[in-house]
Formats: C-alpha cells, structure tokens, sequence
C-alpha cells in the first residue's frame, strides 16, 4: 500500500536531523497558524496563490530564493563547521553520512532553488515592464512555472524528515548515484525534485522567449531594448536549449535505478562518462542562464547610478550572443581529468578561455560607463562595484582552471570550489542583491533603508573574502573538496578563517532581514510617489510604483534606447507626466487561476508517490493533473476587462496620489 | 566616499573605555595571524617532487601573471573610476552624453582578445606537453596498474607480481606508467606534488605518467567523491632510490598473502582507513579482469555482454 515507506524512514536515531525537521515543521506550522488567526487566507490565496500576474510571479519567486537561501546557508555554515574542527583525531560532529546529504543538498538547493528562483523572478518582474507590456505571453502558464518549482522545493525539504537526501553530490554522478551504489531514496529525491522543477525552468524559458519575441510596446525594436532584456533573452534561449537535456539524462539515469536499466552503470555496456557530459552539456550553459541576466542588472544599475547611457551598447548585445552560443561549446573543461586526449583538452581550454574576451567586454564596458559619469552612490551601485573588484578575481581563476594542466592540479580542489563561489557570490548573489534594492521601490512603493543595506554588502563582501580566499590557498596546498574529515592539522587554521567567514556573510544575511524590517516601520518616509526614485533610463520607471495590474494604461511609444530617459528629455508626455489625458482603450487581463497551484499539489505527492514506489498514488496524482488540464482547457472566461473609464478613473487616482 | 568617517580603523568592538585590554586582543590576533601565515608554506602542487608537478606549477605561475597583467588595472581602474566620478566631486570632468567612442571600443576587444591569443598558445602547447598519456622520458618506466576500490587504492606491480594496498613505492627518477581503473565509483587519483591526477572509471582505463625527482613521502588521494569512506581513502608514495626500491620489490616477494580472486573477492568489500599491506604474488590478469568487471566473484551470466563492447579505452 505505501510502497517502501516505513515508519525507519524517519530519522529517529539521529538527533541532528530529528531535531532540525522538528524545528522546520514547528516553523511552518507556526506560520501557517499564524496566517490562519489573521485571516490572511482569502488575501493570500485572491492576490498571490491564484495571481497570474507576473510582478507578483516575479516576487514570489524571490522570496522563495530568499527562504531557500536561509536552507542553503544553514548547510554551508554546518559543513564550514565540520572542516573546522574534524582535523586529525577530532571526527567532528557530522558522520560521513549525514555530511555528504548536506553538501549535496548544498548545492543542489543553491542552484535550482535559489539562483534560478533569484534570475526567474528578477526576469518575470522586470521584463514585460521594461519592454513596456501588459505582461508575459503565456501569464497563467506562468503560475504553473513557479508553483511546479515552489513543489520541487517542498519534495526536496521533504527529505529532512522522511527518509534522505542523497549522497552524491549535486551533480548526481553515476555509478554512485545508481541502485548498486546508492540503493536508498536519497538520489530518488534529487532527481524527482528536479524534474518537477526542470519543467516549470522550461515552461519558463519557452514563455520569456515567445514574450521576447512576440510582445513588445510599438517602437520597441530589438536594438531599442534594455540590455537586460537582451540577457533575459539569450538566459531563455539557453534555458530551452539546455533544460531537455538535463531532463532527459535524468529520466536515463531514472530508468536505470527505477527499471534497472544500463544506461550508466559499470557493467553491461554502460558509460558513467556519458552522463557526465550530458550532465555539463546542460551544465555549462546553466552558469550563464545564472549569470548573464545578473549582467544585465549591473549593466542597467551602472548606466542609471552614472547618469549616463551604457557604453557601447552594441557591443554589450554583441558579447551577451557570443557567450550564449560559447557557452555550449565549453563542458569538457569540467572534466579535463577525464583523459581525453590532448587535442580534445586543448580544444575545450581554449574554448573556455574565448569566453573570457565578450565577458572582458562588458567589464570594460561598464568601467567606461563610469568614466566621466556621475556616480551616485546609493545601494544597487555599491553591490555593483563590490561585483567588478570581486567578478574578475573569479573570471580570472576560471581562466586559470581553463588551462588543462592546472585543472590537471586544481580539479575538484577547494580552489575549483573558491572560483565557482567567487563568481555565483561575487556575481549572481550580488547582482540579486543590486536588483533586490534597485527594484524593490518599484515592485513595493518604497525605497529600502541604505545604512542596513551598507552593513549587509560590506558583510557579504568581507566575509566573502574571508571565507574563500583560505579555500583558494588550500586547494593550491593539496586539499580537495566534500572532505568529511580533514587529514591535515596544518590546514585548520585557513579553516577557522573560512568558517568565520561565514559567520560574518551570516551576518549579512542578518543584516538583510533588518533592512527589511526597518525599511517596512518607516515605509511612510521613503514612499516612492513619482515611480521613478532613482532617475531612471528605461520603461519600468514611467510606470506607479507600484505599478498596476495592467503595468501601463496606455502601451508607450518607444523611439530609442533608454525609452523613459528620452522622454524625460524631450519633455514627451508618459504614464506619469500630469497634462491632458489620453484616449484609453479598455484593457483586457487574464483573470486568476488556481490550476498552478493545483498542478504543483497533485505533482508533490506524485513526486513523492514515485520516490517510496506508491505506484496507485503516482497514477492517481498523473490523472489529477491530466483532468485538472482538461477542466481549465475547457473553461470559459479566462478574462476579465477593465473599461475604459474605470481605467481613467484610476489613472486620475494614481496620478493624484503622486502630486 | 561618505562612508569614510564611519570606517575609522580604531577596531569598533573594542569599547574606548577599555583600554588595557587592547594589547591581548591584538596578541590573539597576532598569534592567529601568525598561525594562518605559518600553514600557508608551500605544500600541495606548490611544493613539486617530479618533472610533471614543477612544470605544472610553472604554467600555473605563468598563467596567473598574464592574467593579472589585466586584472591587477581592471580592479584599480574600476575603484579609481568610481571613487573620482562620485557625484560630490567638483573637480571631476564630465561627459554624460557620451556613450561609444570607437577606439575605446577598439581597445575594450582588443586588450581581452590578446590576451586570450597569448593563453590559447600557452593552451595548445600545454596541453600536449603535459598531456597525462604522453611517457616522460626514454627510459624504460616502471609499470603500475591502479584500481580504486570501496575506499582504499590497491597497486600492481605487473613486471615485478607483486602488490599493495594504500601505499605506492616507486624508485626516484624514474618515469611510472600508471593504467587506471575502478571497481567501484568514480575516483581520481591524485599524488598533488608529483603532478597531474586523473580520473579511474569502472568498465574503462586511463593512463597517467608520472616521475619522483627526489626520495620521499607524498600524500595521495582520491579527488573525486566516492561516498562514504571518501575522507579516508588516502594514501602514501614512497619514492626511494632505485637499490632500495629492488630490495623492497624482494622484501615484498618473500612474504604475505597471495592476491588471487578469494583475495580480491575479499578485498574489494567496502572497508575504510585500511593500513597499508603488500601482497607477494597477483594472480594473472587481474587488472583486466577487473576492467571487465569479471574479477570479484562468479561470472556475470552472460546478460547483455554479446552485444556490449567489454571494456573500453579512453582517449586510446
């Protein structure tokens, strides 16, 4: 009836990871009690559950990478710990066991849970509002995207109760990760987690490429769009090129451990090295769907803090298409040790190392931004800065790693470990925590407070610093990764760096919480009423903040690049230039949609069905979906209209409000 | 910027009042400074022992130096540029409206595409000259066959019968031709300061050359996550001068178990921090049985292997 659930696969016997289930269960049940008292339901599941819109998709998003953040750093501080003190006879206090589950869930939930959530909600926020629409092309297609990775997110954290997580490291490697090695639910956790949510990715990647495509305000050109939209196409493009192929080497590596098939074991003519480059065939380019929209945010933040346009947007568009096709010809440089031959490696390394020319580009590009500009220091600029100094220390190691015979040396060494923290930190994180400030005025209507926010960058940075740098030395000493317990007491003390380290990005993170809250009491000084709180260059900003449901009552014409900037300058009357009013039109909007939702909740406990072999329940959670399509297939008034004068009767509201 | 006045050096955690404490904080700081400065001596690949290893950490210096070439200015032009364009400078020149200059442009592609012309060559020819397959010297090499297992390394001496667990002798200055594989996950096999790891794959063989320039003890390791016993699957080169090296290769002979496939049947279960032993005879052809996957226990019976390619060479 419950297939290999049983009552072992509670983790009774071990206190650790008792509690900590114990204490997240209490957490959200507390939350939801809390909701519950407040009667916070009806606004909850009318303006966010069931919202097709995408600012509020967007949000969601965010705060679903912030709370995973919290997971992941809870791992990362749990490790840093264990290398600290398992040093010679000490054994710590994390067996082998239970460490190899956390930096594996490490990593798997820093990536797909919190830089993808970061990079999608940023795109789905900012977008449609900078390419001036009403919103995404599919929006409901949307709400299923987010709610099937929201339902990944709870498979994955279901594995600190029941059962385990696996111990195979993020990348899931066969053979270890196949029945013979790993014959419990732990990879079944990983890989079901991931698919659920690689379709969501995939939805995602085809919905910002159709609206890329296909929906932009009259006049808005391709060589007119915002350089971010330029990343949050070529991230989409790559998101469709590469998710199939992570999806499809998981349903081998599935039907391997599920029908016990062959495709990458030891024995009857498998090939573990297959997987591998299938693996980093979606792999590589993942790095780029992480980083290139993050290059666009630094790229806007440092044009509007300069004052000044972008310099050589063109070469900036050119360099963002040149990485996105380069980034499919690179994976082999993740598994130089392979033994390939040398023209193969000295292929990919220079390959890899072409990389370098578009990404050194757009360094020089935004360090000409700043010449001669006029740099205003307010947060988004900071973490931009803190990002350049950071940003080409990691591009500079990676090049180094690029050349085959230092990988020879450096792979899978705390080095690798360093250089890959360097850039995801010093640049997705970064570049999420410049867009975190630069838009939240827009998606909320009030600027966040800046002596918190100076206190979480200069954290971050700090800590950063102090906890990689030891990581780069180590590795050059000979240490290398996921060690449970470290051989070596000479390395202890760069460990005890690195842990305080991230003790103080700790504090960042606390710092962050602070500035929130602060930023909420004192809402009502820093409201943003002219939707445009930092003189800003593109369209999102001609918009209320918060803006409406509809984004724009009137589609805005776009004559150039840097559309708002321009009408600002000319004086051309936009959504929020006071003077006569324009003709509206009525404006239709999907209406609300529970069926994300419903979907994502029939796919946790399918998911979770597939994991402990529920076989009726996997087929009962398939079905439910299946009708659950058809039933909105069929339905009737997806939309709902705003009349034209309703629309000029709140337009009069917004526009009072902001004089 | 404004910041300056807030980011006095007069450490913020120690109160003003509380003066007389200050020399021992500052003593702790300098005994863990010093400790931190003391375990950064050059250890791991900067500190080689073989051919492989020294030229690899040239490279590696060599690489770093053309990179910092750039970065070093980028990271200095980037904070000069953003402290002396802040918006409370009177002195700085402005230009807002200038947003491409063509030679700029020029400079911004041409200094990063040098400068990946420069790293290509040093790539191409890196590559092939410490290509792991390439043999080292034209001296005749001692031959060892490694296989990783659940955790611990086993090493067969083919030329000589013999073998040994968790501990590698090989006579200085001379070149060892390694063939590796697994009989379990993934590994890599990884002596830091003799030089290039590589990986060992179930079902595959790779090939790897490495010398000892000088007699001594190196650590060794797996570099790839293996499971649980991962931590512990380390391992000692011993490089001795080559008469002790044959007196070893005797010592070895005269005594300990044989390693035929009860032996391996035995060795081959997972077991973790395994001291190092010897075994005084192999049986014949074990490493290509265990490429096979045929070597522990009965036959697999026939499923699948008379249409499956029985063990492969990578990189041939």
């Amino acid at each position: 009836m419950l297939g290999r659930l049983t009552w072992s696969a509670i983790p009774f016997g071990e206190p650790i990871a008792l509690y900590t289930g114990v204490v997240v269960i209490v957490v959200i049940l507390a939350v939801l009690g809390l909701i519950t008292v407040k009667g916070w339901w009806p606004y909850l599941w009318r303006e966010w559950i069931t919202s097709v819109d995408h600012k509020r998709i967007g949000v969601m998003y965010f705060v679903l990478g912030l709370i995973m953040l919290l997971r992941g750093f809870a791992d990362a501080i749990m490790m840093r710990s264990q290398q600290a003190i398992a040093v010679g006879n000490a054994q710590g206090y994390l067996p082998p066991d239970h460490y190899d589950q956390i930096f594996s869930a490490h990593g798997t939930i820093m990536i797909f849970f919190v830089a993808m959530p970061f990079v999608i909600g940023l795109i789905n926020f900012v977008m449609p509002l900078q390419l001036g629409v009403r919103d995404v092309a599919f929006p409901v297609l949307n709400s299923v995207s987010f709610w099937l990775t929201a339902a990944a997110v709870l498979l994955i954290n279901v594995s600190l109760v029941v059962g385990n997580f696996g111990r195979i490291g993020w990348m899931g490697y066969p053979p270890l990760s196949e029945l013979a090695y790993s014959p419990d639910v732990g990879p079944d956790y990983y890989l079901w987690s991931l698919q659920i949510s690689g379709i969501g990715t995939l939805l995602t990647g085809v919905n910002f490429v159709t609206t890329i495509l296909k929906l932009r305000a009259p006049g808005m050109l391709y060589f007119r769009m915002p350089v971010f939209c330029w990343t949050a196409l070529a991230a989409s493009m790559l998101i469709v090129a590469a998710f199939p192929i992570l999806t499809a080497t998981f349903v081998m590596l599935l039907l391997d451990r599920y029908l016990g098939m062959h495709f990458f074991t030891n024995d009857a003519g498998g090939n573990q090295m297959m997987y591998v480059n299938l693996f980093w065939a979606w792999g590589h380019p993942e790095v780029y769907i992480l980083i290139l929209p993050m290059f666009g945010v630094f790229s806007e933040v440092i044009a509007t803090f300069s004052g000044k346009a972008l310099f050589s947007y063109r070469s900036m568009v050119l360099a963002t298409l040149a990485i996105c096709v380069l980034s499919f010809m690179v994976w082999l440089h993740h598994f130089f040790t392979m033994g390939a031959g040398a023209d193969v490696n000295a292929f990919f390394g220079i390959m890899s190392a072409i990389i370098a020319v578009p990404t050194g580009v757009k360094v020089f590009n935004w360090l000409f931004t700043l010449f001669r500009g006029r740099v205003v220091y307010r947060m988004p600029v900071i973490w931009a800065i803190g990002f350049m100094v950071t940003f080409v220390i990691g591009g500079m190691t990676g090049v180094l790693l690029a050349v085959p015979p230092n990988d020879f040396i450096l792979h899978n060494s705390t080095f690798l470990v360093a250089h890959f923290h360097n850039v995801i930190i010093g640049g997705v994180v970064f570049g999420a925590m410049a867009a975190y400030n630069y838009w939240f005025p827009k998606a909320f209507g009030f600027t966040l407070d800046e002596r918190w926010g100076k206190v979480s960058f200069f954290c971050w940075l700090i800590g950063f610093y102090l906890a990689f740098v030891p990581l780069y030395v180590l590795g050059l000493m000979g240490m290398t990764r996921r060690l449970q317990h470290i051989p070596d007491p000479s390395w202890q003390p760069l460990l005890l760096v690195a842990e305080a380290g991230a003790i103080i990005i700790l504090g960042g993170i606390l710092a962050q919480v602070v500035q929130l809250y602060v930023s909420i009491r004192t809402r009502e000084q820093r409201r943003d009423l002219t939707g445009d709180p930092w003189n800003g260059r593109t369209l999102e900003w001609a918009t209320s903040s918060p803006p409406p449901a509809y984004n724009f009552a009137v589609l805005p014409r776009v004559e150039t690049i840097d559309a708002f900037w321009e009408m600002k300058r000319k004086g051309l009357p936009h959504n929020q230039s006071p003077g006569a009013e324009p003709a509206y039109e009525p404006i239709e909007l999907p209406r609300n949609s529970a069926i994300g939702f419903i979907i994502a909740f029939f796919a946790v406990i399918a998911g979770f069905a597939a994991i402990w072999h529920i076989w009726w329940l996997v087929l009962s959670g398939l079905l439910a979906i299946a009708v659950t399509i058809l039933v909105f297939g069929w339905s009737e008034n997806r939309e709902r209209e705003i009349p034209a004068a309703e629309l000029a009767r709140m337009e009069r509201l917004s526009l009072g409000r902001s004089r | 910027m404004h910041d300056r006045h807030h980011a006095t050096p007069d450490a913020p955690h120690i109160g003003v009042s509380n003066i007389r404490r200050r020399p021992r904080q500052w003593h702790w700081l300098a005994i863990s400074a010093a400790m931190v400065v003391a375990s950064c001596q050059p250890e791991g690949v900067l500190d080689p022992k073989g051919p492989v290893s020294s030229a690899e950490r040239l490279l590696l210096l060599n690489a770093t130096a053309i990179m910092l070439v750039v970065v070093v200015p980028v990271i200095l032009a980037t904070l000069a540029f953003a402290w002396w364009y802040r918006a409370s400078n009177p002195r700085a020149t402005r230009d807002e409206d200038r947003s491409y200059e063509g030679r700029l442009e020029f400079v911004v592609w041409s200094i990063p595409a040098l400068v990946v012309i420069l790293l290509g060559g040093v790539i191409w020819i890196g590559s092939h000259q410490l290509d792991p397959q390439a043999p080292l010297a034209n001296a005749k090499p001692l031959r060892v066959e490694v296989v990783a297992l659940d955790w611990k390394w086993l090493f067969i001496y083919p030329d000589q019968g013999i073998a040994a667990v968790n501990q590698l002798v090989v006579p200085v200055a001379t070149p060892v031709d390694f063939r590796l594989t697994s009989a379990t996950v993934m590994n890599s096999f990884f002596v830091p300061q003799l030089g290039s790891q590589i990986y060992t794959m179930g079902g595959m063989t790779t090939h790897l050359n490495l010398m000892a320039q000088q007699p001594g003890e190196f650590p060794g390791f797996s570099a790839n996550f293996s499971g649980d016993g991962f931590a512990r699957m380390r391992f000692v080169v011993k490089a001795v001068p080559a008469g002790d090296f044959a007196g070893w290769v005797a010592t070895t002979r005269a005594a300990g178990a044989v390693l035929d496939s009860a032996g391996y049947a035995a060795l081959a279960k997972p077991s973790e921090a395994v001291p190092p032993a010897t075994y005084r005879a192999v049986a014949p052809n074990l490493f290509e049985r265990i490429v096979e996957q045929t070597a522990a226990g009965p036959e697999k019976t026939g499923v699948g292997t008379a249409w499956c390619p029985p063990a492969r060479q990578v990189g041939g």
